[in-house]
């Protein structure tokens, strides 16, 4: 690398392309590890509504999610990097699926699939229903849709593959995290007696504030 | 199959003193029903299951009726006769109250079916059953201490946010977000 360079952290993109187009390779340890990272998303056998049927139908021939890398479904969470929080989240569900985002191991990321993973859905005004899982775990990609198409769910898992590639190795310095700022565990929340406690996890989730505006 | 009237004398007949009488039902469908006295409930039922004209032998349906302006808790049963291809019959009991007496004799014994089924009834009815095998709630955590389907069950205030509310979802709202300014109340768009 020359004195001239513009930054120090190497060739510049288009530099990197034309060396590409010499047939040089140019890759630094970071791009290497993102490539790798975001071409092997396995995620977590896990389904909860009828988001899962479009999740099974997304991994099958037809749709082909084995064109992202993302076809090993695997049973374990300590084996998955990605959980697919396809459905509807019950109150007597929700602890189970942060007990299952804990035991996944870093980097760990996590799409909200459909209405009710992203608000609670059609079921946001009932008792029973999670207002989104994003009350208890760190969300990287919503998915709108009720449910969304199978096609939906490839273009949230390659919005996820960008989101990857533009990460760090350790971007907060600590091996433990993937994304910055972000928890590694989250608490699970226990069993009140009329409402999961806490309600929510006050370190991830704020309510947006609602700003009301007067009729003209 | 015999009238709701004729299994209520029937029954009448082989318990003296049973407390059994005919709830019409005034509507198209028409399907009047017998209230049975919680105190011979099970006999009753063990007779409608037992009788040679009727063998009520399945139970298709358990469900709860919150009657809070009368007072008391219902638990409907929809009786059907598999061996005979006949019903339904249906069969209520009603507890004294909505507060503490509300003890009904499970039908559990009587009909398998009802295990589950009036699991469901307590869990979100508080209909209590004795004589049930495992009577423990069923959607709801165990530590879960209301009973939401009953009509005054106030639910948890847990969501704050909703971006388009309107009518309860409105006040729910504003009670997080008071209006900014005074006298934009009634007309302002959340």
């Amino acid at each position: 690398m020359s004195e001239a360079a513009p930054t120090s952290s190497g060739p510049t993109d288009a530099e990197r392309d034309e060396l590409r187009r010499h047939g040089i390779m140019l890759t630094s340890l970071e791009e290497l590890c993102n490539w790798g990272r975001s071409n092997s998303v396995w995620p977590l056998q896990f389904g909860l509504a009828c988001c899962a049927i479009e999740m099974m139908a997304a991994s099958m021939a037809r749709f082909d999610i084995a064109r992202f890398g993302s076809e090993v479904f695997r049973a374990s969470p300590r084996q998955a990097d990605l959980i697919i929080v396809s459905g509807t989240v019950t109150k007597k569900m929700a602890p189970s699926v942060v007990r299952l985002w804990d035991q996944m191991p870093d980097p760990k990321y996590c799409i909200a699939m459909g209405a009710c993973a992203i608000s609670g859905g059609p079921f946001k005004q009932g008792y029973n229903v999670l207002k989104g899982i994003d009350r208890y775990i760190p969300v990287d990609i919503y998915i709108p849709g009720c449910p969304p198409r199978p096609e939906a769910l490839l273009h949230g898992l390659m919005k996820l593959q960008e989101k990857i590639r533009g990460q760090g190795i350790f971007p907060t310095g600590d091996p433990r995290q993937a994304g910055a700022g972000r928890p590694s565990d989250c608490p699970v929340p226990e069993f009140g007696g009329h409402d999961l406690l806490p309600p929510q996890n006050p370190d991830l989730f704020h309510p947006p504030s609602l700003v009301r505006k007067e009729d003209s | 199959m015999e009238t709701p009237e004729q299994i209520r004398d029937r029954i009448l007949a082989r318990f003296p003193g049973a407390s059994v009488a005919v709830v019409p039902n005034p509507g198209p469908a028409a399907q009047h029903s017998l209230l049975a006295g919680a105190d011979l409930g099970r006999e009753i039922a063990t007779f409608l299951r037992d009788d040679p004209v009727l063998r009520l032998d399945y139970c298709s349906n358990v469900t709860g009726v919150d009657w809070p302006k009368q007072g008391f808790l219902e638990v409907v049963y929809h009786l059907y006769s598999m061996a005979l291809r006949h019903g339904p019959v249906i069969l209520r009991m009603r507890t004294a109250d909505r507060a503490d007496q509300v003890t009904l004799p499970s039908l559990t014994p009587v009909w398998r079916s009802c295990e589950f089924q009036e699991r469901e009834v307590y869990d979100l009815f508080g209909v209590v059953f004795a004589g049930h095998p495992d009577l423990r709630r069923i959607l709801m955590w165990d530590e879960f201490k209301d009973h939401p389907m009953r009509k005054d069950y106030v639910e948890p205030d847990d969501y704050e946010w909703e971006p388009t509310p309107h009518g309860d979802i409105l006040a729910k709202a504003r009670r997080h977000y008071p209006a900014p300014a005074a006298g934009a109340e009634g007309k302002g768009n959340p």
